[in-house]
């Protein structure tokens, strides 16, 4: 192996990535580290732990979503089951972006080139890369270890959580790293990648709801195998270091056989004909993506926020503040739980909305407009094209999100009567939301230097949704977000006045940032 | 309407900065325009102007005698426009751009789509994101050339190409002019400028600084002149027009404005010519005059 020059590269890269690492490592030790807090501040009494450890132990739906049930009545076995799978999760797609963006991305944008030039081995690019990455996971390993041992955990367990979360990181950048050599772009190796690491999760999530043997096929399982705060064992972190060393080398064999800039697999040619006829085409070509997995991941919210069925009382504790949270109305707790789970899926499509609306910003700055507005194309057409995506994206993702409330309910209870009241009353969010889409569309067509602050606005009404009865918010403010002013569904009647309201609301202030926007300068 | 692109005392103000400064530039149909200038100088700010995607702050600017602000879209079905720096999709192939680009315009010639995918070896079938500049910039040629239009408007569109494309560009070029088409070309290569346009003009700071036939232009700057004389010649450093003399006993080396020519080539010839190299000013010459460092500022320029 030609290693000359990973030292320098290696420094360069832990450069560029400092505060991306640092990112990292705080949102997976917060992870970690919060549901310790939360635990601790959920159960008045031991009695109230064990009662609703009983009660999750039971749930199929959250033993397929976290893992195996053990220990559920400890701090240490709370953690580790609501952490380690996610956790794991998390440090694969770590690995994966880190990986990508020192191989195949600097490949594809022509940089590795300018590298590979000067005095640098064939193999220091990517081997800086793998350290990058290595490093990556040991500090997110070492950042929940020590946050576990400051709460105070139990040492040898906290450890081990964070040495099984660095070995199984290892594996999955052993396993990108592979990937970066068989795909020729990196979105495609982003694909393979992310492939693995949903088929670890998908394995060990089938194998915990059955007989578990499918979650031996699975790194993620046997990090979950290590048994942290339940008895904890050593050797299954042994298979992880050997699965880590044997996708490692495989990377390395594999990137023996294909050419810089090239991928193992050849680049699957596309259709040397268009079938896009207009503008709208064009839209839902672009956003396609972004509606559909929003869409998809609304579905899954919904399913496993529905399948905590009745449950919900026992689960969410018996803290005064959690209770304030979800039963705002002061109606009955699943109904109260309902509604508000309903509201946190509408604030979540926000993020889609926001982002769909704020589409075309992209599409300007990146300079890819210009060429379709010197067609015949009217530059209102083609924002109009753009609007009628995010109008759709929205009423599906929220309707699929409350069809999966109403699914995952129905799956645990069987009593299917609140499927299409919950899909209604999901969909009435489609006002608010619509709001502040539209809002970032007003901002993207008067001033699109300040189009950011359109995620300020989202942020202001998840802090008065979350915040604002446990601080006493004075009314005017809660006045202020949208997602106040509808009827609580189905904790509440629906009512037919502010949905109106909101969406006349969205429609105006839609319709003037597309009047701004056709009035001013083109970047 | 012999005028296809009209502009006169065009002003665009970026903040405090001015972009166009009373720029005045003319088109006739049926003609090659070059549209000259250095990085900065305001092509592409005028560009962008004449397409509508910026709003005049102050001028006339007329495109095939509409308003490209308000009715750019009915006005963009005649004309084709490849920018200089081209953008693609990642995801689209660049067939599908082609074709996106053709249909939002109004319709593709096939049979020339054909030809030109075949001429520019593009690779039709590849994505966005795998195209390098050049492929990129064929992909934006091939779906301008293609459609059937009036005006081309190219903002550098062979800065990517090689100079096998170059030429493969040049030809399109000229068939395009050939139909009776008209084009706008902004380019720094000068040698394609001079092989393919009919007149110039030169833009710096926002504003236009010589326009006319290349002829035209030539006429304005200085022959250079080398020369081997029989016996030395005298006196020629008294004649107008003559500059930068160098003379080393029978050879002499000088440039002469083009006006002057005729007598600073008598006055040689009394002295017996034995060899002549008389060189026409280059476009990079006149350029240069405009913006080499060494340029005379405030010399006088002839309308």
């Amino acid at each position: 192996m030609n290693l000359t020059g990973t030292g320098v590269l290696l420094r360069h890269h832990l450069r560029r990535d400092r505060w991306m690492l640092l990112a990292w490592a705080a949102a997976v030790t917060a992870l970690y580290y919060s549901q310790a807090v939360s635990v601790a501040g959920l159960y008045r009494s031991q009695a109230d732990f064990d009662s609703a450890a009983a009660t999750m132990r039971h749930n199929t739906a959250f033993v397929a979503m976290a893992g195996p049930a053990r220990a559920l009545n400890t701090i240490g076995g709370q953690v580790t089951w609501q952490a380690a799978a996610f956790g794991a999760i998390l440090a694969g797609l770590m690995s994966m972006f880190l990986i990508g963006r020192h191989t195949r991305v600097e490949e594809e944008k022509g940089r590795d080139e300018l590298v590979r030039a000067g005095v640098v081995g064939r193999h220091a690019p990517m081997t800086a890369a793998l350290l990058v990455a290595m490093i990556g996971n040991l500090v997110l390993g070492v950042g929940v270890s020590a946050s576990l041992l400051s709460w105070p955990l139990a040492a040898a367990d906290s450890i081990a959580l964070g040495v099984g979360l660095t070995l199984c990181g290892w594996l999955l950048s052993g396993t990108a790293l592979i990937a970066v050599q068989l795909a020729s772009s990196a979105r495609s190796a982003y694909g393979i990648a992310g492939l693995v690491i949903g088929a670890a999760y998908v394995l060990r999530a089938v194998g915990d709801v059955g007989n578990g043997a499918l979650a031996w096929l699975s790194p993620i399982g046997w990090y979950q195998a290590m048994h942290a705060f339940s008895g904890l064992r050593w050797w299954p972190a042994v298979l992880l270091l050997a699965g880590a060393a044997v996708s490692t080398t495989t990377s390395y064999l594999v990137f023996e056989r294909r050419d810089i800039g090239a991928g193992v697999l050849a680049a699957r040619p596309g259709p040397s004909r268009g079938r896009l006829h207009g503008p709208l085409d064009l839209a839902w070509r672009l956003q396609r993506g972004s509606v559909l997995g929003w869409s998809a991941g609304l579905l899954l919210i919904g399913l496993a926020y529905g399948s905590m069925g009745h449950d919900v009382g026992s689960l969410i504790g018996s803290s005064r503040s959690t209770r304030d949270l979800f039963v705002q109305g002061g109606g009955s707790l699943v109904a109260g739980f309902y509604a508000t789970a309903v509201a946190m899926v509408a604030l979540l499509c926000v993020g889609f909305a926001t982002s769909s609306a704020l589409r075309p910003r992209g599409e300007e700055v990146d300079g890819r407009v210009e060429s379709l507005l010197a067609t015949g194309l009217h530059r209102s057409r083609w924002l109009f094209a753009h609007v009628m995506v995010t109008v759709t994206g929205t009423v599906l993702a929220l309707g699929l999100g409350g069809l999966g409330l109403g699914l995952g309910f129905a799956m645990v209870t069987g009593d299917a009567r609140n499927v299409g009241p919950w899909l209604l009353a999901s969909l009435s969010y489609v006002a608010p939301v619509l709001v502040l889409a539209a809002v970032a569309r007003l901002l993207y067509g008067l001033v699109p230097r300040l189009t950011s602050l359109a995620w300020l606005a989202l942020a202001f009404c998840v802090v008065v949704m979350l915040f604002a009865e446990a601080f006493r918010f004075p009314q005017w403010v809660r006045d202020l977000s949208p997602f106040d002013q509808l009827a609580r569904v189905p904790e509440e009647d629906f009512r037919r006045w502010p949905f109106v309201a909101l969406l006349v609301c969205a429609a105006l202030l839609s319709g003037a940032g597309q009047l701004a926007f056709r009035r001013r300068d083109l970047r | 309407m012999d005028n296809v692109i009209g502009i006169a005392g065009l002003v665009k103000r970026f903040g405090s900065t001015t972009a166009l400064d009373g720029l005045d530039l003319t088109v006739r149909r049926g003609e090659v325009h070059g549209f000259l200038g250095p990085n900065g100088a305001g092509k592409s700010t005028a560009i962008r102007v004449l397409l509508g995607l910026l709003h005049a702050d102050a001028g006339v600017v007329r495109l095939f005698g509409g308003d490209p602000w308000r009715d750019a879209a009915a006005l963009h079905r005649r004309l084709a426009y490849v920018p200089g720096d081209v953008n693609l999709w990642p995801n689209l192939t660049g067939g599908e751009v082609i074709d996106l680009l053709g249909r939002l315009r109004g319709g593709l010639d096939e049979v020339r789509r054909r030809r030109l995918v075949a001429d520019f070896e593009l690779d039709a079938t590849k994505k966005g994101r795998s195209y390098s500049k050049g492929n990129r910039q064929k992909v934006a040629l091939v779906a301008a050339l293609a459609s059937d239009v009036d005006l081309l408007v190219l903002d550098e569109p062979t800065s990517g190409l090689d100079p096998l494309m170059e030429a493969v560009f040049q030809r399109h070029v000229e068939q395009f002019r050939d139909t009776g088409g008209t084009v706008l070309l902004s380019s720094h290569v000068l040698a394609e400028v001079e092989q393919l346009c009919d007149r110039v003009s030169i833009v710096r700071a926002g504003r236009c600084v010589e326009s006319g036939s290349l002829a035209d232009l030539r006429h304005l700057t200085r022959t250079s002149v080398e020369a081997e004389l029989v016996r030395p010649v005298d006196g020629l450093d008294s004649l107008a027009g003559v500059h930068d003399l160098d003379q080393d006993g029978r050879r002499v080396h000088f440039q002469v404005d083009s006006d002057e020519l005729d007598a600073a080539i008598a006055a040689l010839s009394r002295c017996g010519i034995r060899a002549l190299t008389c060189a026409p000013p280059t476009l990079e010459e006149l350029f240069l005059r405009h913006y080499g460092d060494e340029a005379p500022q405030g010399e006088p320029v002839p309308a």
